[in-house]
């Protein structure tokens, strides 16, 4: 039987154990001899997790044991002619084994058998091919002898293996059952370890995202100590030089070209720049309108409206600077005397700094508005108007967490990447000129990576060296960030 | 049945200062709610003023008329004359922000600025020109801080953050800063439902001490602070004012059977 199949048999399995369970405690409570430990329906529960969880675990690693497993036994049965072929070819032979045995479920036990004979030499390769073809099956060529065995010893294990897997599956699910319904009494603490159970579940899923985490930092470092393994460390971090030289790939370690991070690094921060100089001051002063001055109904209608603008997805934003705004800016310049490049620094900045305003006005926005209102008016009290209120007590009370917002900002941009792959320019020019275009730590990644390339020559590898100092950079600006904002936060609490 | 508290009212010379703040007909809506009803009393200039009742009696919310901090919430409304020095604050020609420098108002907690105890008290003399030097503005800083007998306590760190005080020293800070801009009245929120009884007994003969030079308005929970530092009290049930007059009578011989039961603790 398929996964899904098992699956849902064990779903079903797990909602009779428990309304079975539900009712065996209903009626060990109406005996009334001995109190309940728990509520009948956490019984129910202990029943159902009981039937589903041992079997669903074997399921689990069974169904993903089963493949490689088949397959190392089926290479092992090939023709010592063909274990002798490159990597290469062999995996081009599986996948024809592979094909076959996917089409011999679908015939009929008639043409099975014609293409069972094939096997033995009692009908022509080619006589297969056209009974497999008729079934849906294309092959490039006649299957050999060979493959056609494999392909029945293929399915033949599959359909061994998946009998096992259903009687153990069976059993697993019964044994479950017969146990905890042999331990079900009313002194069995059933809510505690079923709670314990949701938890271990709760706590799974959060690593689930912290192992992630590790995986990724773990493969960007071993990728990036082989890439320091050919270019050192000292040439790569302080090189003012960008030319990797991509026709050179593969031609001797004499010519790996030049990989100097100071350019992409430069223009990474000059396009932040850029960037957070329009989104800072818009965004704060959209917060300080919408916190301070806005009514009610204006204010349930701008800052979802505002709020919209994150939402939409970076590589609109990057369109929207190709084909419109980086065009606008460079003929506005034409015709005020600057020549502006389409793709820029100016073009990316504005845009990202577009983007980014969102994150800045609805950060700043809470944090204003957890400044205890007692401050204001107090100052009110005073005689303070309410913009001396703003500039004086609110804003100074709010600095930290508005700076902490500004910094998970500036994170966001040093790691957006589709907005400058469109705006940016790929030329690595260390330029202070805004109207020339520059590029960014995201964009080389991106070109590196694309196009048919060899994962083991430093043209590749430079990307997760280029990717692990991006992680770093923004990793620091974040829990810079974090830090400020929680320090914040202890002072009103 | 409880008895008539012990209370130890003094009752100095007899009031005879003039009118200071005089309110006709106020009354205060939020929304749909009528929170202040047709509240009519006279305030003496250089005494304390105290309105007593149990909560939600709308003893606070005219307080709040008093120097229009009620603007601040959107839907509350304001109707009737309070007249402060023959002027009506509810005038359109009259600024609400010339308003509030002469009338100071001290909240329930303290609420000092995030910032140093220095900047705390220079922060409304800054904002209403009052000094032309650093020589003028430390002087007023000075003389606030000793008016409300801070002085002594900080003058050697009038540099640190002002959250790093005591709940009472905070609060004398909250004092000397609305004293810094030479209010004429102060209005005082429950100043001491924070305070620890120490800390109480220090602003209570604070403001017997102001009564010398402003005229103080003070909503209090605690009868017994009211029969201390008040020479007037106005008794407020469910939005009205029920009864005023002198401290002594109101404690000792009301005339309305509601104060009675109040005083008496049968209430509130």
């Amino acid at each position: 039987m398929s996964t899904s199949v098992l699956l849902l048999g064990l779903l079903v399995a797990a909602l009779l154990a428990f309304g079975l369970g539900l009712s065996r405690a209903n009626a060990l409570a109406k005996k009334g001899d001995a109190h309940l430990h728990s509520r009948a329906g956490y019984y129910g529960t202990y029943l159902a997790l009981w039937t589903l969880l041992p079997a669903l675990i074997v399921l689990g690693i069974w169904s993903a044991a089963e493949a490689p497993i088949i397959r190392g036994v089926v290479s092992a049965g090939l023709p010592e002619n063909v274990k002798a072929l490159t990597p290469a070819e062999q995996s081009l032979i599986v996948g024809r084994i592979n094909s076959v045995a996917r089409g011999l479920p679908r015939l009929t036990p008639e043409e099975f058998e014609t293409v069972r004979k094939v096997r033995y030499g009692f009908t022509t390769p080619a006589e297969a091919q056209r009974v497999l073809q008729e079934r849906g099956t294309v092959l490039g060529s006649a299957p050999e002898p060979y493959v056609i065995a494999a392909a029945y010893e293929q399915v033949e294990l599959l359909q061994r293996s998946r009998t096992m897997l259903t009687a153990l599956i069976a059993a697993l699910a019964l044994g479950g059952f017969a146990y905890a319904n042999w331990r079900m009494s009313p002194t069995l603490r059933a809510r505690n370890t079923v709670e314990a159970m949701v938890l271990t579940g709760l706590f799974l899923a959060s690593t689930v995202a912290i192992l992630t985490t590790v995986g990724i930092v773990f493969s960007m470092l071993f990728e990036a100590i082989h890439f320091f393994q050919s270019v050192s460390p000292l040439s790569f971090f302080f090189g003012t030089t960008w030319d990797p030289r991509f026709s050179a790939a593969g031609s001797g370690s004499n010519t790996s070209g030049q990989f100097g991070l100071i350019p992409l690094l430069w223009g990474t921060l000059y396009i932040s720049i850029v960037a957070l100089l329009v989104a800072v001051p818009v965004g704060l002063f959209s917060a300080i309108y919408m916190s301070e001055y806005a009514s009610r109904s204006i204010r349930t209608i701008a800052k979802p409206l505002l709020e919209i603008l994150a939402g939409i997805p970076t590589i609109v934003y990057g369109l929207f600077a190709l084909i419109t705004f980086g065009p606008f800016l460079r003929d506005m310049g034409a015709h005020i005397g600057f020549e502006i490049s389409a793709t820029s620094v100016l073009t990316a900045g504005l845009i990202m700094g577009v983007m980014l305003i969102p994150f800045v006005s609805s950060l700043s926005d809470d944090i204003i508005n957890a400044v205890p209102q007692s401050l204001r008016e107090g100052s009110y009290g005073l005689g303070a108007t309410q913009s001396e209120t703003i500039r004086r007590v609110v804003l100074p009370a709010a600095l930290p967490g508005i700076v902490g917002a500004i910094l998970l900002a500036a994170s966001r941009a040093i790691g957006e990447t589709m907005i400058v792959v469109m705006a940016a320019g790929i030329a690595a020019n260390l330029t202070l000129n805004p109207f020339e275009p520059v590029t960014t730590i995201t964009v080389k990644i991106v070109s590196q990576l694309t196009g048919d390339l060899e994962f083991n020559s430093p043209q590749t590898l430079v990307a997760f060296a280029l990717g692990l100092t991006l992680f770093v950079f923004t990793l620091c600006l974040n829990i810079y960030a974090l830090y400020i904002v929680r320090k914040y936060r202890e002072q009103y609490e | 049945m409880l008895k008539m508290p012990n209370l130890e009212v003094h009752q100095p010379d007899a009031v005879k200062h003039d009118t200071k703040v005089s309110a006709q007909d106020v009354n205060v809506y939020y929304g749909e709610k009528h929170a202040l009803q047709n509240v009519s009393v006279n305030i003496p200039d250089r005494s304390v003023m105290a309105f007593i009742g149990p909560s939600g009696c709308g003893k606070s919310t005219f307080l709040r008329c008093i120097n229009r901090m009620n603007d601040t919430i959107p839907i509350a409304k304001v109707t009737g004359k309070i007249i402060i020095d023959n002027q009506d604050i509810y005038d359109p020609s009259l600024d609400v922000v010339q308003l509030r420098a002469r009338v100071g108002m001290v909240f329930q907690k303290p609420n000092p600025f995030p910032k140093s105890i220095y900047e705390n008290v220079a922060y409304g003399p800054r904002i209403h020109g009052l000094s032309h030097s650093k020589a003028d503005l430390d002087e007023i800083v000075g003389a606030s801080l000793e008016k409300a007998g801070l002085w002594k306590e900080v003058k050697d760190r009038l540099n640190d953050p002002g959250t790093g005080l005591s709940g009472g020293q905070q609060q004398r800070l909250c004092i000397a800063r609305a004293i810094a801009v030479n209010p004429e009245v102060i209005l005082m929120d429950e100043p001491c439902s924070a305070l620890d009884p120490i800390a109480t007994a220090k602003i209570e003969e604070l403001i017997d001490e102001l009564r010398q030079n402003y005229c103080i308005i003070i909503v209090t929970h605690s009868m017994q602070q009211a029969a201390r530092v008040s020479q007037r009290t106005a008794f407020f049930h469910l939005g009205t004012l029920v009864e005023e007059g002198n401290t002594t009578d109101i404690f000792t011989n009301p005339k309305d059977q509601r104060t009675q039961d109040y005083i008496t603790g049968r209430f509130g």
